[in-house]
């Protein structure tokens, strides 16, 4: 039967992040005959672990030691460089194997959707995380560092990775792996004042204990706080109170500690603002000021919601970025549902409107939506591939199923310059090379014939 | 720095952190689970998993815990990895609601 030594199943996984590495290693430790063909559409693997995960996170990028020795059995093969939908059509790889998973997570962003948006000025995080973190796709953007005055929209780890890239220290980043371009461009920045905005209040702020601490250790700014703002009321109370929710206790006890005055001299100043949402960006060529609404919260302990009061205040700020959530990107070939952002899916079968079909599934944020961290992604995936190998017997294996060779030949006629896992090694070997002068763990290639440049010598 | 886990564990060992670890650091005996600290990320995904809060960031581990620093240091590399949920023991719930979770 299918998965056996001389039946071997074949998956393609469209996407190199973590959710495509856990899928296969709970593939390779099924106990059956697997052939895993991992596609991805960069030169280079581990998607938001090499490109989402903050610089001065380096800890958290170890997990890419895990994929390296998943990427090395003789089971497993990378395609790199080749964009499902464009270079090979979804139909070509269901042709090819017996079962396709994708987990090309969500890399669009949620829009605020108020006037304005679309200012000179005005970024998304994810623009600026792929900057700073060297991804072809958002190497040449450019962001206006010579304004004093940042807002960004979100209270999550996200918004708390760009609060601290903006303020920190060229000292305190230069020997991490961001990208050349990004800190010679934050080494003229003149932002004084970070305003981190968030809806409803501090207890319900979505950092983690960790990334909120680390905003109140930087070397040369302080974070500040209204004590006003800490006011809580009965609700936000009792959220604190319950035991399951130490997280928020915490992240409120840290918010205490900002609203104590310092008299810090330190240079830059990280401002959290509670109970506010933007309703408009205003500025004649570009961004000039962000008008806030102020919120008061509704509804019962750990469901309240942020309704507008009516009441609103303008705060000048030369640059924005927004950071309130992904969004996956539509396949061509697949359903999606765009309002939630992902593939519609039954414990990662994918499905459309007659119901589950046969052989494709997924995982990760393009499964269950923008949640979690690095971790939460191998539950996730072990769900999908067990999903996967319970419908084992119904799986198409008609045809000869030969995974990629039969897609190389098509790739070659395409033009398409694919690369291997072992070339990928080469690419790293140069960056590492590339960053040991400078005293950085790598520099990247922020450019995709950069990276094929590198195979050529 | 490191995560490791402490004495709620005991006689519990529900195991759910491990589901969510993206380096499978935990290790186990037959009383409760371990982090090896030199393969742990520090990314935290597990604390919130425990289900009677057995798993500590060192930044917030209260100090009559401290020496589970070593005992998960000591411990963990000599132990079966666990990587996959299993069966609580049977003492788990009983476990659970003497600690009031």
């Amino acid at each position: 039967m299918l998965g056996s030594a001389e039946r071997p199943l074949r998956v393609a996984v469209v996407g190199s992040g973590p959710s495509g590495f856990y899928a296969t290693e709970a593939l390779l430790k099924s106990g059956r005959t697997v052939q895993i063909d991992m596609y991805e559409r960069l030169p280079v693997p581990y998607g938001l672990v090499r490109s989402g995960v903050a610089p001065d996170h380096p800890k958290l990028k170890q997990a890419i030691l895990v994929y390296d020795k998943i990427a090395r059995s003789p089971a497993f093969r990378l395609i790199g460089n080749v964009t499902i939908g464009r270079d090979l059509t979804v139909e070509e790889l269901r042709g090819a194997y017996h079962a396709v998973m994708f987990t090309c997570g969500a890399e669009a962003d949620r829009r605020l959707g108020i006037p304005g948006e679309d200012l000179p000025g005005s970024h998304t995080a994810t623009e600026f995380v792929g900057w700073y973190n060297g991804h072809p796709d958002y190497r040449d953007l450019s962001f206006d560092l010579s304004q004093e005055v940042a807002v960004i929209i979100g209270q999550g780890n996200v918004a708390a990775d760009v609060c601290r890239i903006l303020a920190k220290t060229v000292d305190e980043l230069k020997h991490t792996d961001i990208a050349e371009h990004a800190l010679e461009a934050l080494s003229r920045s003149r932002i004084r004042e970070i305003h981190v905005i968030g809806r409803r209040g501090p207890a319900q702020a979505k950092f983690t204990n960790k990334e909120l601490r680390e905003l109140g250790e930087l070397a040369d700014a302080a974070a500040v706080i209204d004590p006003a703002d800490l006011v809580l009321n009965p609700e936000s109370e009792a959220e604190l109170a319950d035991k399951n929710n130490d997280v928020s206790a915490k992240n409120v006890e840290i918010f205490r500690g900002f609203a104590v005055p310092s008299g810090s001299t330190k240079r830059r100043r990280v401002h959290f603002h509670f109970f506010k949402s933007p309703v408009e960006l205003r500025g004649r060529e570009r961004l000039a000021s962000i008008v806030l609404e102020k919120n008061r919260l509704e509804g019962p302990p750990f469901n309240q919601s942020a309704r507008g009061t009516g009441e609103k205040m303008e705060l000048q700020c030369g640059l924005l970025f927004r950071s309130i959530g992904y969004k996956g990107r539509p396949i061509p070939g697949l359903v999606f549902d765009e309002r939630k952002g992902i593939l519609p899916n039954d414990n990662g079968r994918l499905r459309d409107g007659n119901g589950v079909i046969p052989g494709l599934y997924c995982a990760g944020w393009i499964k269950r939506g923008p949640t979690g961290i690095i971790g939460t992604n191998r539950a996730d995936s072990v769900a999908t591939v067990n999903s996967l190998l319970a419908d084992l017997e119904q799986l198409d294996d008609t045809g000869d199923k030969q995974g990629a060779d039969a897609l190389y030949p098509l790739l070659e006629k395409r033009g398409v310059k694919y690369i291997g896992f072992q070339d990928w090694l080469k690419i790293d070997a140069a960056e590492i090379n590339r960053g040991r002068p400078k005293g950085k763990p790598r520099e990247k290639f922020t450019r995709i014939a950069e990276m094929l440049e590198a195979l050529q010598s | 720095m490191t995560t490791l886990v402490t004495d709620n564990c005991q006689r519990c060992r529900f195991t759910d952190c491990v589901t969510v670890c993206p380096v499978a650091c935990f290790h186990g005996d037959a009383e409760m689970l371990y982090i090896d600290p030199n393969v742990c990320i520090d990314c935290g995904a597990c604390v919130p998993e425990c289900p009677v809060h057995a798993i500590y960031e060192e930044k917030d581990l209260p100090d009559d815990k401290r020496h589970w620093i070593a005992i998960n240091a000591e411990r963990a590399p000599n132990l079966p990895v666990v990587e996959e949920k299993q069966e609580p023991l049977p003492t788990a719930e009983a476990r659970k609601k003497e600690l009031g979770y």
